[in-house]
């Protein structure tokens, strides 16, 4: 579309409002993390003093011993659901772009349907079940229902990807004198493993954004930085930890804000395919 | 008459064929399948038995079958309806205000030139928010103790707002906060199914609409939107279907003070709080229902097109 410089300036003029809106909490978060424990309660946006305070509370300190084993928990189960989604959703997502069987609509349906579905009514049969087997409070007890939120993900966001790969030059490779393995491994994988890895890094982020199931089936042990977050308390009864659930919330935000404009394009193929075809 | 003696040798060959490729086909999709129906189907149909009970974890003896003695309780109090009304009103509030937001956005997305990348990289940023992490910066930046809000208010008002204006004291501003919230964090997702929607019309015809003399509305309204109807009705279930369950948002900021419940506030109280397993697998039930209810009105009356572009 052709535009003049007039147009292109005040496109740009209106861009400024959204972008504003857009880092305003961002902004906030980091103010608060970074504002000394005396300036918290001073209603300024911008911080009048910097200390690392918070920081130190949340990494070495006081609030180290709540933050850092939910970190790590969070990690872990992220990696497991997700490692298990991607596995199952790449084998299910080839058959649904390659091959003609009935019933392959009906899966993508379910699939959707699953993610439609009201995480919390999963809740309390859950919480019953997994305090008489044993599962409330684990890893596995996380992981388990984090695959009825990463699974249709996967599947969905794979099936789209796989339907765009051309498969016909795993045969022209053939064709021209590779292996099948060669050619599976030399031109099909480069080929699918972009969309694999996206599909990974969304999968993750749900995993790892998810509070319902995080605060209903853990108490301690397997509690995740949401849950942890929304549980933390200060020094004492009377002291906002304002500072320390900023400067937590600042340290979980920046790998996954880096990780989503590193791969930003293909984020926004992965998660926009679900909905529109292309 | 020769065609009837060859078609069933060859209908019979397509279906050998056709019978190994399903095979194969359920062999690859058929653990994923399994997997994802066992979290989902074997949880909801125990909360339906569970639901026909008066059961409490704390005493367990005094489990007693009541069938539909639960749901009575539930569509007999009060506390169900402001619930659901609160849900409704997010819902209805949140997608309403994304629709126009997002539309805008995606349209400056798609025409802007120079700082492109930059916006688009920005845009993105809510997505990669934990709701928590969001729950907690608007909750901070509207109380009366550390936040900003009121300051710049009372600023922009030339002192007219009140500084000690708690938003957290009653019914609407909190549910305001609440919404704004959940505005900032899902924008984003919203306004990326309206572009992907965007960059499928034919540009051509917009180009024609706009020689022929039509103004930017008239291109609006006549062109763009009837052009991407469907992305904008799928954009639109997406998003209703993941405000009705909203959660995060309402829990870090009121825990459901001042009458701001939403379903699945209600459903953890009665389950995790009060470990009311009876009547929580009751309302999940109900929840699930809603969902389904609303799905089908999009489904059926707006005649969404799910599996469009795919076979």
């Amino acid at each position: 579309m052709e535009q003049n410089n007039k147009q292109k300036w005040s496109l740009a003029l209106v861009s400024l409002p959204v972008i504003i809106w857009t880092l305003i909490p961002v902004i906030w978060i980091f103010s608060l993390a970074v504002k000394p424990q005396a300036n918290q309660a001073d209603n300024n946006f911008w911080p009048r003093g910097f200390s690392l305070d918070n920081f130190e509370l949340i990494l070495f300190g006081g609030a180290s011993d709540l933050f850092l084993p939910a970190l790590l928990n969070s990690i872990i189960v992220g990696l497991i659901a997700t490692t298990i989604s991607v596995i199952l959703a790449t084998f299910c997502a080839y058959a649904i772009a390659r091959l003609n069987f009935s019933g392959k609509k009906m899966i993508l349906f379910v699939a959707l349907a699953v993610s439609f579905f009201p995480v919390i009514s999963l809740v309390t049969p859950l919480f019953d079940v997994w305090r008489s087997i044993g599962l409330f409070d684990t890893i596995p007890g996380l992981v388990i229902p984090y695959l009825s939120l990463t699974l249709p993900l996967s599947i969905w966001i794979l099936s789209a990807f796989f339907q765009q790969i051309p498969w016909e030059l795993e045969q022209a490779a053939q064709v021209d004198g590779a292996t099948s393995w060669q050619a599976f491994r030399k031109v099909i994988v480069p080929l699918a493993a972009p969309g694999v890895f996206t599909t990974g890094i969304i999968t993750f982020f749900t995993a790892w954004n998810d509070f319902v199931f995080a605060i209903s089936l853990t108490s301690e042990s397997a509690r995740t930085v949401p849950a942890a977050l929304a549980f933390f308390t200060g020094a004492s009864q009377f002291e906002q930890p304002t500072g320390a659930i900023s400067a937590a919330a600042v340290i979980v935000t920046i790998p996954v804000v880096i990780l989503v404009l590193l791969f930003q394009k293909r984020i926004v193929a992965g998660l926009t395919s679900g909905a529109v075809k292309g | 008459m020769t065609t009837i003696t060859e078609r069933p040798s060859r209908r019979k060959a397509l279906t050998d064929r056709a019978r190994q490729e399903r095979a194969l086909g359920w062999k690859l999709a058929g653990p994923a399948f399994i997997v994802m129906l066992a979290v989902t189907a074997y949880p909801i149909l125990q909360a339906l038995w569970l639901s026909l009970f008066r059961l409490r974890l704390t005493d367990p003896d005094s489990r007693e079958f009541v069938f539909f003695g639960n749901y009575q309780v539930i569509f007999t109090d009060s506390l169900f309806y402001s619930a659901l009304l609160n849900t409704l009103i997010i819902t209805v509030v949140t997608v309403a205000v994304e629709l126009v937001l997002g539309f805008a956005i995606a349209m400056l997305m798609h025409r802007i030139v120079l700082p492109r990348r930059t916006l688009r990289t920005i845009v993105l940023i809510p997505y990669s928010i934990i709701t928590v992490v969001s729950a907690f910066a608007w909750l901070y930046a509207f109380r009366t103790d550390t936040g900003f809000v009121n300051e710049w208010l009372n600023t922009l008002t030339f002192g007219a707002w009140n500084t000690t204006f708690d938003w957290f004291g009653s019914w609407a501003p909190s549910m305001t906060v609440i919404i704004i919230s959940e505005i900032w964090k899902t924008t984003p997702f919203m306004s990326l199914l309206l572009l992907a929607g965007l960059a499928q019309i034919d540009g051509a015809m917009e180009e024609a609409a706009k020689v022929d003399g039509a103004t930017f509305w008239q291109r609006l309204f006549r062109v763009i939107l009837p052009n991407m109807k469907a992305a904008i009705m799928v954009a639109l279930l997406f998003r209703a279907l993941d405000a009705f369950r909203i959660f995060d948002n309402v829990f870090v900021m009121t825990r459901g003070a001042n009458n701001t419940e939403t379903l699945s506030t209600l459903a953890y109280k009665q389950t995790i709080d009060r470990v009311e397993i009876g009547m929580g697998s009751a309302l999940s039930v109900v929840l699930f229902l809603l969902v389904c209810v609303i799905a089908w009105i999009f489904v059926r009356g707006f005649n969404v097109d799910l599996a469009k572009g795919r076979n």
